[in-house]
């Protein structure tokens, strides 16, 4: 089972509340450099919108085992753990392994799904599937 | 492994307790570093002083800078007064730039008699920076067994009788870290420096620096291989050095701009990530992705370097270690953060001889060194073979790389009629005899046997080989890959003249760390002149000393290249990746340092190295002088298994037609003019070097690049 954060690009109309709702939950600010989600607009005019899919690929990059895979098949990231080397936010083929200026740990998605009740335009869904 | 934490324990004696104020690291210094006696049990901390970072810089520069207070013109390796030097270096212990947890190891070496340096992964060298010091030295004789222990938590040092703990380290590095940690979380916190039972005898000991993998459950072990500092630390008396520290962050150096070490270090680990696959496969393979290179190229030593290739090598391949020995896809560095992770390991290994035979064990390799030396060197073509005498070499504290080399030259010996059953106590040494070749690894284990002539290494051998059964001393020069006492490590370099001079300058002896030039000089023919080639063994040795300096592994500088590295101007330089170190020197430092500053911290430590030889009756040109076997061809059978190449050069490059003369004519011919063009090299690589021709580093030279140091000038002087 993979719980994890659907993204439906087509729809998204660029209008951020996302990132406002990811970085206020995360770090008590609205600053969207610290969202685990992005939106970047396209060359069509239209947006992408990377983010972690719970791929798993990083975790057994970690040495500490700060990356671990919970029941619902989302990676979690123990910062107590974590020593900054960022060898997984390397090997993330999204680029959805986050960090930010002096922040020592990096940040990902955990599908909490708080994004997903706040889009106004359908856009993001929290979805479990086989894979 | 079954043992009883607390019936080890009640055995202890507490001979000595210390305390520390515990401080932060400041831009990448802990600015103390710590002596511990065990002769006397005396420990104390010593203040980093500025002059002493400005000269020295840290890490190898720190510790041969306390050896030479510590140490007189005439101490010997098993003088109480010799010391063992641990440090890393003010990058060492980040953990952004893959490669960033290397110690450097020093000593006063059995076999060379001159200071050794050793390089090695693990975690010991960080944790003891975080702890509160920059390096530590160990001075005196124990009268018993001793573990040191030192709680980087707490401030804590302790120096205790520990009669019952194992020698050998893979068993001792498991019940330091049941003894130590409090519970599984701990464990990684806990790291080791021991030696075993081979090092007890043996001269070519090496150590072992723990690091606990926690997929595994395992500790697992890296080695400070070369020059004997094993035997220096079980002549000594000690079980181990235990560190325990708990506190590591991304940030641990307190850099002074750590944005950049993070940006520095996730480019490269991007590049690492991306380019390594179609590069040199470290994560995949690590340095075993060495052995088809050699083999392809006629560099892989195969019967004691006499040839560079054989057949049987597809054996020895990476591609055979891999199918059928490694574990796959887990984060094999031996630092965190290190995305090179080339530490590769063999997992559930059944050992089939000596005293674990039967035990599933762990064992981190095969290093390409140890595949050449253990393997193709000896004609053992046999993977499961190479991985036993690794492990056993490890555990036993024994360095794969001087037992590999000394066990080919017995074997030439044995092949020439020198040894015979009677001599070896009835061991066999015919090529590829793997049986033999790990009895006598068992012996030098032991104690006991031929392995008490053997490990005590090449040059020793030679001695007792000519004296005791009237061997001819010529040919064992000829044949014996030692230079300065120290076994070659693994590469033929018959037809690269700058990498026999790499091999012969090095100053603790022929290891390649210093310089590795065969593909510049003999491949790609980069380095034509004289001067040419004195440039490389001026830039490369210098430059390469620095990531002794610091803490840092050599492998990502060039073992990874951006992708348009070829089109730089001087693509063996790796421009990109030489100003990565400047970046994250100066961001940890606060420093301004350019690309020149670092060549010249490296260089006055290099001069000093050197110098610090001279002090102890180590000079001219005869120290640098190598065995003929590494310039060409020492026997008829060699040169015909290249005739074409020998004969071709014999026409173009010494001007004589080959044509009417006999092989052992050739040979004469050949090795007349090869031994003078590496006295030529010699001397254009000391005038580059600022040395004198006898090798002396000038007074003037010294003050040029700032090792204006009057105790040094002193030395110098006496030969100048």
């Amino acid at each position: 089972m993979k719980k994890y954060l659907k993204t439906y690009e087509e729809k998204c109309t660029g209008c951020n509340t996302c990132m406002t709702v990811c970085s206020t939950l995360f770090f008590k600010e609205d600053n969207y450099e610290k969202s685990c989600i992005q939106v970047v607009k396209n060359e069509k005019g239209g947006f992408l919108l990377p983010v972690c899919d719970q791929c798993e690929i990083c975790v057994p990059e970690c040495h500490t085992l700060a990356l671990t895979v919970n029941k619902k098949g989302v990676v979690m990231l123990n910062k107590s753990l974590c020593i900054g080397c960022y060898a997984c936010v390397a090997i993330c083929p999204t680029d959805t392994m986050m960090t930010y200026h002096n922040l020592i740990v990096p940040f990902k998605c955990t599908a909490c799904g708080a994004c997903a009740k706040e889009c106004p335009s359908g856009a993001l869904e929290i979805v479990e599937e086989e894979r | 492994m079954n043992f009883d934490i607390d019936k080890l324990k009640a055995k202890h004696k507490m001979l000595k307790e210390f305390s520390f104020e515990k401080k932060e690291v400041e831009k990448g210094y802990a600015g103390k570093t710590l002596y511990i006696n065990i002769g006397n049990n005396e420990i104390k901390e010593k203040t980093v002083t500025e002059e002493m970072k400005k000269i020295f810089t840290g890490g190898k520069g720190f510790n041969l800078k306390l050896m030479w207070d510590a140490v007189n013109d005439d101490t010997k390796w098993d003088s109480p007064e010799n010391v063992i030097n641990i440090a890393t270096g003010p990058i060492g212990g980040n953990t952004n730039y893959a490669g960033s947890g290397k110690s450097i190891v020093t000593s006063i070496s059995p076999l060379t008699n001159i200071p050794i340096d050793s390089n090695v992964g693990g975690y010991f060298g960080p944790y003891l920076k975080f702890a509160g010091f920059d390096a530590m030295e160990i001075q005196g004789k124990s009268e018993n067994e001793i573990i040191i222990y030192i709680d980087g938590n707490n401030g804590k040092i302790q120096i205790f009788e520990a009669p019952d703990e194992a020698v050998d380290s893979h068993v001792f590095a498991e019940q330091m870290v049941e003894m130590f940690a409090e519970n599984e979380k701990e464990k990684q916190h806990v790291a080791t420096v021991s030696a075993g039972t081979g090092s007890n005898t043996a001269y070519i000991g090496c150590l072992n620096f723990s690091f606990y993998d926690k997929r595994r459950k395992v500790a697992r072990l890296k080695q400070a291989g070369r020059g004997g500092i094993g035997t220096v630390f079980r002549n000594k008396k000690i079980k181990g050095v235990v560190i325990k520290y708990s506190g590591l962050t991304g940030d641990s150096n307190n850099a002074v701009d750590v944005k950049t070490v993070q940006d520095t270090g996730l480019k490269l680990h991007k590049e690492i990530i991306k380019l390594d696959d179609s590069q040199c496969k470290m994560r995949k393979v690590g340095t075993a992705h060495l052995t088809e290179i050699m083999n392809e190229y006629d560099l892989l030593p195969t019967h004691n370097y006499k040839f560079g290739s054989h057949e049987e090598s597809k054996h020895l391949s990476s591609d055979v270690f891999y199918n059928k020995f490694l574990t796959h896809g887990l984060p094999d560095g031996c630092w965190y953060g290190c995305t090179m992770a080339c530490a590769k390991t063999a997992d559930k290994f059944e050992l089939l001889t000596g005293p674990y035979k039967g035990d599933l064990v762990t064992v981190d390799g095969p290093e390409y060194e140890t595949v050449g030396g253990c393997g193709s060197n000896l004609g053992i073509w046999d993977a499961q073979a190479v991985l036993e005498i690794n492990f056993y070499c490890d555990t036993y504290g024994l360095d794969t790389i001087s037992f590999g080399t000394m066990t080919a030259f017995i074997m030439e010996c044995w092949d020439n009629g020198i040894l015979d059953k009677e001599k070896t106590g009835g061991l066999v040494f015919t090529w590829g005899n793997k049986k033999d070749t790990l009895e006598l690894l068992h012996q030098i284990g032991r104690g006991e046997g031929f392995g008490l002539i053997a490990g005590k290494g090449t040059r020793k051998m030679k001695d007792h080989f000519e004296k005791e059964f009237g061997a001819d001393r010529t040919f064992m020069n000829d044949i014996g890959m030692e230079a300065k006492g120290l076994e070659y490590s693994e590469y033929i370099t018959k037809e690269s003249l700058a990498m026999q001079a790499g091999y012969g300058l090095a100053l603790k002896g022929p290891q390649h760390d210093e310089a590795w030039l065969i593909f510049m000089d003999m491949v790609n023919n980069q380095i034509p002149t004289f001067e040419d080639k004195a440039e490389a063994l001026h830039y490369f040795p210098m430059f390469r000393t620095w990531f002794g300096l610091q803490g840092l592994c050599k492998l990502p500088w060039n073992d990874v290249e951006p992708e348009n590295n070829a089109e730089t101007d001087e693509p063996n330089k790796v421009p990109e990746h030489v100003q990565n170190y400047v970046d994250v020197f100066n961001a940890i430092t606060g420093q301004n340092a350019t690309k020149e500053d670092l060549l010249l911290q490296s260089e006055r430590v290099y001069n000093f190295q050197k110098s610090f030889a001279i002090r102890l009756g180590f000079h001219g040109r005869k120290q640098d002088a190598i065995p003929y076997r590494s310039m060409g061809p020492v026997t008829n059978e060699e040169y015909e298994s290249r005739v074409e190449r020998y004969d071709g050069q014999m026409k173009d490059k010494i001007g004589i037609d080959p044509k009417g003369k006999n092989t052992t004519e050739k040979v004469a011919i050949t090795r007349k003019y090869r031994e003078e063009q590496y006295e030529k090299l010699m001397t254009a690589a000391y005038k580059r070097r600022g040395w004198t021709k006898d090798g002396i580093p000038t007074i003037e030279h010294l003050k040029e690049i700032g090792l204006d140091v009057p105790e040094v000038f002193e030395v110098l002087k006496k030969h100048l």
